[in-house]
């Protein structure tokens, strides 16, 4: 991963902001600059809301053969989770067995290592998801 | 001015690795090294958590207890002797994940087992000075013993986060001090990977002296005795010591009983007695009187005369995020796991 872009979104991946449409008030995770229904009518009236990023899984995926980055965490547990506000957003539940997960779980978010660049590298932080 | 605590969190890892399990990777007997350091079982980081997301997830806490701004939060110290980088401070990391940035101080302490009380002395002065109105002290760490040393049985990974301040207080600081001397008992070099320490010299002249003399400092200027105090909380590199020190200074086996977590968690380093207080805190009354002793290799001491207020019945302070319920949720894994997980293994190519 890039650094600056990394750098650019520690909001959305640290504190789960997003944003909301002032034309319409739609909601966005991760957070967009123009409103994709409104197009011009949006404007310079996006909004950064936070999102509390507690919720249900949606649906889940079980990975058994992972990037090299990811070799010690398998088998690991890939989810897409819908936020009590509406929105979804994709991302690893931790602190659960793969046989246990299961779609319609409640679960909260976590502040964990998301990657690195190698052992000399910077370290990401973000959001994951664990049993609520 | 009364400065104090506001809220607290304390945060540890989910899995567990049990003595006897490392005893049998190195063909040692696990129930001797068991009931020689009181040790059941210590808390093992995941793969993807370290100082910072620890320091972050107890903060959280701490946060999601209280009222305040982290707008009016003027500093964050994190102590640690594990912090992820040797250069950048996992004090901005934590800073800007509780959305306390960029009107503050932030810094990272090493002082071994003693850095976070370290940051709740410093916390405590500027809020005291009137130059801050919140300041947040962290101790956490995710601690190693080289494979095969004593340390393997009780290096572990946890941490707690205070909010000092002056409004709200929920426990008095009533006085801190300190004892401080040059004593080479533990130590890591700069580029190890593990700590080297002097055996049986981490002992008397090391750990029990600068804690009865700090704690014994203090009581003379508070003039105090230790029947004075519903608890105490002593640093526990070990499930032995503690009770130990507890038992020369006077202090019964009930009064460090909530306080003393090390023989089911390990010892958390900088988290150690910070979850100790954290955990007394669960429980503890209004007029409740606290004494907590840190001790950090190297070496030196912070005791701390705590007297909790009305405030902390007003504070959150049941359900998941209590320390009793940190220590339920838990999860043993072997040492291949926990070899995984803490980096032992080395992949090609990695
Ligand atoms: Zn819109």
């Amino acid at each position: 991963m890039a650094i600056p872009r990394f750098w650019r979104e520690i909001p959305s991946r640290y504190n789960l902001i997003g944003t909301e449409c002032g034309n319409c008030g739609k909601r966005y995770f991760p957070p967009r600059i123009i409103c994709p229904q409104c197009h011009r009518k949006s404007f310079g009236k996006m909004k950064n809301v936070r999102f509390t990023g507690s919720g249900e899984i949606v649906t889940y995926s079980v990975i058994h053969n992972a990037p090299k980055a990811f070799e010690m965490q398998v088998p690991y547990i890939i989810a897409i989770i819908e936020f009590e506000e509406g929105v979804r957003a994709t991302g690893q539940i931790i602190d659960c067995e793969v046989e246990d997960v299961k779609i319609g779980m409640k679960v909260s978010p976590a502040f964990r290592k998301i990657g690195e660049d190698g052992k000399s590298g910077v370290i990401y932080y973000g959001y994951k998801f664990k049993p609520a | 001015m009364e400065v104090g605590i506001v809220s607290y969190g304390a945060y540890v890892p989910r899995y567990r690795i049990k003595p006897h399990e490392i005893a049998a990777v190195w063909g040692v007997d696990g129930d001797a090294m068991s009931k020689g350091l009181g040790i059941q079982s210590k808390s093992v980081p995941g793969p993807d958590e370290d100082v910072i997301t620890i320091a972050v997830e107890a903060a959280r806490i701490a946060l999601s207890r209280c009222k305040i701004d982290t707008k009016d939060i003027g500093s964050i110290y994190v102590g640690s002797e594990s912090h992820p980088y040797a250069v950048k401070p996992s004090a901005t990391i934590v800073a800007e994940a509780i959305g306390a940035t960029p009107d503050l101080t932030a810094a990272d302490y090493e002082f071994a087992c003693k850095a976070g009380t370290a940051a709740i002395q410093t916390c405590a002065g500027l809020v005291g000075s009137g130059s801050i109105k919140y300041g947040v002290a962290i101790g956490s760490d995710t601690s190693q013993g080289a494979p095969g040393d004593a340390l393997e049985y009780t290096a572990s990974a946890g941490g707690a986060a205070f909010i000092i301040g002056s409004e709200n207080v929920i426990a008095k600081i009533n006085r801190t001090c300190s004892y401080t001397t040059d004593t080479p008992d533990f130590w890591r070099r700069e580029g190890e990977k593990y700590p080297s320490h002097g055996g049986r010299f981490t002992g008397e002249p090391a750990y029990f002296k600068h804690i009865i003399s700090c704690a014994g400092n203090l009581m003379k200027k508070q003039d105090t005795k230790p029947s004075d105090y519903n608890y105490a909380v002593f640093h526990q590199p070990n499930g032995k010591f503690p009770v130990s020190v507890a038992k020369k200074l006077g202090f019964t086996k009930e009064q460090i009983k909530e306080g003393l977590l090390t023989p089911v968690i390990g010892n958390t380093y900088s988290g150690a007695v910070m979850i100790g207080l954290a955990a007394v805190l669960d429980v503890a009354k209004p007029e409740d009187r606290i004494l907590m002793v840190a001790y950090g290799s190297g070496a030196g001491s912070d005791s701390f005369d705590i007297t909790v207020t009305d405030e902390i019945e007003k504070l959150n302070r049941n359900g998941t995020q209590s320390v009793s319920a940190l220590i339920k949720n838990h999860k043993f894994v072997s040492y291949a796991t926990y070899a995984k997980y803490m980096g032992k293994i080395h992949l090609r190519g990695a």
